[in-house]
């Protein structure tokens, strides 16, 4: 239970993960995984203004990929996010996030990208990375807010959407 | 009103908060409200809401105001100012501050700033609480 949110939001530590998900299952720490964060310390401060307190590392896919044996082991209780779909499906390869929830939150509007929902737009690759976190064991989900509905993978991508196209 | 340049405003939050209030500016204001320029975070990722911000703010001076410090509009409104010359982001946005800064955006910007904020700090009190 020590990662008790996995989470792919463009929007990083904002109002609904820190408010809404954040009275919900009360984290100590913040973990946002990203390559290019991990090395710009003024973004860090601007991020690290939104965490209520709680503790915020940066870090890289290579350094999450070590480190979640830990975040799993200890009693901190961890937010991972990621601001795009990518980045987790880096971090799930190898099945390193086998049995867990991945939480689908805001992915918006883009020129090149189908909205899904109103607050998941993907494009077709963002589709195929997401498959790519399920078939290395995780669960994925489209949920923005701990209280609204639950969208499986398979509602989400619909049933049209075919992985080869 | 001088004829010094006037410091543009923008208001930047979450869902309706930003029309509204600048709605509530002009209703009470009049014209001293068109000063003023609502942007919504709402639908927006990260890259959008900036470019919003970067097109509302445009090249002069300009305060942006902000719903909360922490969260994407905060975020985005430090990326809008960053490294610009006449640029201030305010947090904790409003009604009296904002009233106050479309009647004084010919201030220079650090005096209007200072002046907005107490004006928008002092405004907030507990009336007529019966216990």
């Amino acid at each position: 239970m020590p990662i008790v949110l996995l989470r792919i939001d463009e929007r990083l530590i904002h109002g609904q993960v820190v408010i809404g998900w954040g009275n919900h299952v009360r984290p100590d720490r913040y973990v946002v995984v990203d390559d290019e964060l991990a090395s710009s310390e003024w973004e860090q401060d601007l991020y690290r203004l939104g965490a209520g307190g709680a503790e915020v590392l940066f870090v890289t896919v290579a350094e999450a990929r070590e480190g979640l044996t830990e975040w799993r082991a200890v009693p901190t209780r961890s937010i991972l996010l990621t601001r795009d779909v990518a980045t987790m499906r880096r971090l799930a390869e190898g099945g390193l996030l086998e049995g867990e929830s991945v939480n689908v939150g805001g992915v918006h509007h883009r020129a090149d990208r189908d909205e899904l929902l109103t607050y998941v737009h993907m494009t077709d690759a963002e589709r195929r990375d997401l498959e790519a976190i399920a078939a290395e064991g995780a669960q994925v989900a489209a949920r923005d807010l701990p209280d609204a509905h639950r969208v499986s993978l398979s509602s989400l991508l619909g049933s049209r959407w075919k992985s080869s196209s | 009103m001088s004829d010094a340049v006037r410091i543009r405003g923008i208001v930047v939050g979450h869902g309706d908060m930003a029309r509204g209030l600048v709605d509530a500016v002009r209703r009470i204001a009049g014209e001293a409200g068109a000063g003023l320029t609502a942007v919504s975070n709402e639908g927006k990722g990260p890259d959008a809401l900036r470019a919003a911000l970067d097109a509302a703010t445009g090249e002069g001076p300009a305060v942006v105001f902000v719903d909360l410090e922490s969260g994407s509009c905060g975020i985005a409104a430090s990326y809008a100012c960053r490294a610009k010359e006449g640029r201030a982001v305010v947090c904790g946005v409003n009604l009296p501050m904002l009233l106050d800064f479309v009647f004084h955006s010919d201030l220079p910007l650090e005096e209007l700033v200072a002046r907005v904020v107490e004006r928008g700090r002092s405004a907030i009190r507990a009336a007529a609480v019966r216990g």
